[in-house]
């Protein structure tokens, strides 16, 4: 060896990375998607392999017009993630140009236009979703009912292709609307939620996930375990899941609790729609949400109880995106109002009286 | 005893196991020593030897100038061959006046103060004296001189001397080793260092990591009342000195105060050791434990080393290196540097040598910061590194001082953990160098300021007096032309 100094210090480090995070991540995500694919079979499947495909694509597309290293830059597997999480938020069978589009909204305009990882102001998988969601408002709302891969009633793999390719026109009688979206439609026809929840799957449908919704999302309970998995590994804290989840889950039960025809329970709330996903998979991104643990709570609670708004008073039936990107925007202004007390200082900066007990 | 808990910090893997069970072993003497003049935060000291002089081991090479500098001495008898700037331990490479000592073989001492057979007996004040003489600077890695530190306290209400035996850093075992194999002579050290600042008390702190110094410790302590044992948590940084006293007691040490002013002290047990030395046998500082160690290491030890020893003496007695050292760090991973070659000296503040792997240190070129917020968790100063970070790429040091980067101590928690690899540490480091210089810098425009006043004070004022003299002569020679006219 030569006695140059070639680094600096710490001479040692925790065995963690970029890469390594964004790994854990898709691991936890592993048994929610398996679940899902194979819910809602084929296309899907296609669906989902397109996303990430043209994620990837984007990214390096974006990196050479920058003219920056394009290997390093798939390697760490950002854009695989994000395109995993798009796939996630689609209809299932949705055509393959809808994942074109979510690609380009996340990779180009969400992440590539703000300088690229780390310094997106906005997540952007829900930038991707929220986008397709106002532009495509139809295609972003047509449900598949579960049709578990092999059985009778299910696609098959050339069936499945025409689905994800546009060219299967009769999809109607193969959908059906989302708990959250059935709730909504029925309250605007003049009928009480009370009334709708006994057409709506079972407690333990919901929790298992056989159940119309994203392609991704349906799997209460395979979602939850991704988030148990990823708070082991100490990925993520359990901040801003907590927090967002039990606002949700509050209200909710506040709300049915005082008028029961009006609102929906809180555990619909938690489980249903994009609740789970949100709480641990979007509202926990790092780079779009606050740093401290003080302003992960703020700040899940800001997704929880904008969520809660959206779903019981606005035009849409889902309100996790809306209300992660409406977070998003407040995550400077929370992370500056959160910042821990200096050691030996008040929060203002003037050194503490010394010898202040804690 | 009760214990309060410390914000943050990281359980790193302690790599401790290599050396942890060895014994102390004395290093043989070598043929030249190297003696840095500053080798003590403060002022460098000065030579008082000449060329050629013949010295005895112990005999004083350099004296201590100004208030804050330590004294340096002969670690063994032999020749003074040169008086010369050379490299110095530190990762700048830059050269520092030190004294080149050829060896005569003899390790004869030289005449050495009066041995107090009980210190206890003898006035405070002799002993604070002995420990100055004695060049006695904190072991930890600090080296701040610690008669320096006993004379603050000697000034305050101390009420608790804290022993620092956490040895939080990796694969340094120096400690460790010292409380298991002379836990007698750092008890009398701690108790001797309470008794020459009137402290009623003295706690010792160990982290939990250490099982067997810590049994050894406390029978060694059982006979005093006023001695005990703390078993710390294995979290770094509880070993810095801030955060030792707030595991203790409880208490925040203001920004910008002293420990002292708290009415505590706190010393390394090491330094405690080498206290009791200093009064006990009238024995100056001239060796100092330090771990060898590393993957790169052919047989990591514990040494006891002659200060001035040249590092590669310490590494050829451990066996030598292997192929797969990397880098050579002088104390530990964490809060250690880099060693620009292995023929510079081990110092007073030299706990460690280490020769790491590639695969200890993990090194990998950084990526985009996520945004994690792992290293806001784990600071232990509540900062928030990657927003101080940020700004200091952006050249913002207004800005990161606002967040108080120079609070920073640049423990290097935030580095370990950051999953990008950023080299947080080293732009804090940057830009407390770069606030530094710019309060210099206004430090100095400000007194050239201020002197520019005086000097236009001082002008206007003999112009006045000036104008005032002439007036008066004229109002004379009014007066004394009047005084003609009316005779």
């Amino acid at each position: 060896m030569s006695g140059s100094i070639a680094i600096s210090g710490p001479f040692t480090h925790a065995d963690n990375s970029v890469s390594r995070t964004m790994q854990m991540v898709m691991l936890a995500l592993l048994p929610a998607t398996a679940f899902d694919l194979w819910l809602f079979g084929w296309p899907a499947i296609f669906l989902f392999g397109l996303t990430i495909l043209f994620c990837l694509a984007v990214e390096a597309g974006c990196l050479m017009l920058a003219k920056r290293p394009v290997l390093p830059a798939l390697k760490d597997g950002s854009a695989i993630l994000s395109g995993w999480l798009i796939a996630m938020s689609l209809p299932p069978w949705a055509p393959w140009w809808i994942a074109l589009l979510g690609a380009v909204f996340a990779i180009a305009l969400a992440k590539q236009v703000f300088g690229g990882l780390g310094q997106n102001l906005f997540n952007p998988a829900m930038v991707a979703r929220v986008a397709l969601l106002i532009s495509f408002p139809l295609q972003m709302t047509q449900f598949a009912a579960p049709h578990p891969i092999f059985t009778a009633h299910a696609p098959d793999i050339l069936t499945g292709l025409k689905i994800t390719l546009g060219c299967e026109g009769n999809l109607d009688s193969l959908s059906a609307a989302s708990a959250l979206g059935h709730i909504k439609t029925e309250l605007t026809r003049g009928i009480p939620v009370t009334h709708t929840v006994q057409s709506l799957p079972g407690l333990k449908e919901m929790i298992l996930g056989i159940k119309p919704g994203s392609m991704g999302e349906t799997s209460a309970i395979f979602i939850l375990l991704g988030g148990l998995f990823l708070m082991w590994r100490r990925i993520i804290s359990w901040h801003t899941p907590v927090s967002m989840l039990l606002t949700l889950f509050l209200l909710g039960t506040l709300f049915s609790a005082i008028n029961p025809a009006r609102y929906a329970s809180g555990m619909i709330e938690l489980l249903s729609g994009a609740s789970m996903l949100g709480a641990f998979f979007i509202a926990t991104d790092y780079v779009t949400s606050p740093v401290s643990k003080t302003g992960q709570i703020i700040f899940g609670f800001g997704v929880g109880f904008l969520t809660w708004i959206i779903r019981s008073f606005a035009g849409y039936p889902e309100g996790v995106a809306f209300a992660v990107l409406l977070m998003n925007a407040t995550t400077p202004i929370i992370d500056h109002y959160s910042r821990p007390r200096v050691f030996g200082r008040t929060r203002q900066g003037q050194p503490v009286a010394f010898g202040d007990k804690k | 005893m009760k214990l309060f808990s410390v914000r943050g910090g990281i359980h790193p893997s302690y790599r401790k196991q290599a050396t942890t069970a060895k014994k102390i072993e004395p290093l043989p003497v070598v043929p030249f020593y190297f003696l840095p003049l500053r080798q003590h935060s403060g002022a460098s000291a000065e030579a008082v030897v000449n060329i050629g002089d013949h010295v005895g081991k112990g005999q004083l090479l350099a004296a201590p100038v100004g208030r804050i500098s330590a004294p340096v001495h002969a670690p063994t008898s032999g020749i003074v061959r040169a008086i010369q700037n050379m490299t110095a331990p530190h990762p700048s490479g830059l050269p520092g006046m030190t004294i080149v000592l050829e060896s005569d073989g003899k390790d004869s001492w030289a005449e050495l103060p009066e041995a107090y057979s009980d210190p206890f007996s003898v006035d405070p004040k002799l002993i604070r004296e002995r420990v100055a003489w004695a060049g006695v600077v904190g072991l930890g890695g600090a080296a701040f001189p610690a008669a320096v530190k006993l004379e603050q306290s000697s000034q305050k209400p101390i009420k608790m001397v804290v022993l620092n035996g956490a040895e939080c850093e990796p694969y340094l075992t120096g400690d460790d080793r010292v409380m298991q194999e002379y836990a007698d002579e750092v008890i009398s050290g701690g108790r001797l260092i309470a008794y020459a600042v009137g402290a009623p008390k003295v706690v010792i702190g160990i982290e939990r990591n250490k099982p067997e110094a810590i049994a050894i410790m406390k029978k060694a302590a059982e006979a005093y009342d006023n001695v005990e044992i703390a078993d710390l948590p294995a979290q770094y940084p509880v070993g810095s000195a801030r955060h030792l006293v707030q595991a203790l007691t409880g208490l925040e040490i203001s920004a910008r105060t002293r420990i002292a002013d708290v009415g505590v002290l706190v010393q390394n047990v090491g330094t405690a050791r080498a206290v009791w030395r200093s009064a006990h046998y009238g024995e100056p500082l001239i060796s100092r434990i330090v771990t060898v160690s590393g993957g790169g290491m052919n047989d990591p030890k514990t040494l006891d080393a002659p200060i001035g020893t040249p590092v590669k003496a310490l590494i050829e007695y451990c066996g030598g290196m292997n192929e797969k050292a990397e880098q050579i760090v002088t104390g530990g991973p964490l809060m250690g540097v880099g060693l620009p070659n292995i023929d510079v000296p081990v110092i007073k503040g030299t706990a460690g040598i280490l020769a790491l792997t590639s695969e200890e240190m993990d090194h990998r070129p950084a990526e985009p910061c996520l945004r994690c917020g792992r290293c806001v968790d784990v600071c232990p100063c509540g900062l928030s590194p990657v927003e101080m970070s940020s700004l200091i790429r952006r050249d913002k040091l207004d800005e990161a001082e606002q967040l108080q980067v120079m609070d920073c101590f640049s423990c290097g928690s935030c580095s370990y953990v950051c999953p990008s690899h950023l080299p947080l540490v080293q732009y804090f480091n940057y830009a407390k160098g770069e606030i530094w210089n710019r309060r210099d810098e206004e430090r100095k425009q400000n007194k050239i300021k201020a002197l520019a006043a005086a000097k236009e004070a001082r002008l206007a004022e003999v112009l006045r007096q000036r104008q005032l003299a002439a007036e008066r002569a004229k109002a004379a020679k009014a007066a004394a032309n009047k005084e003609e006219k009316a005779v």
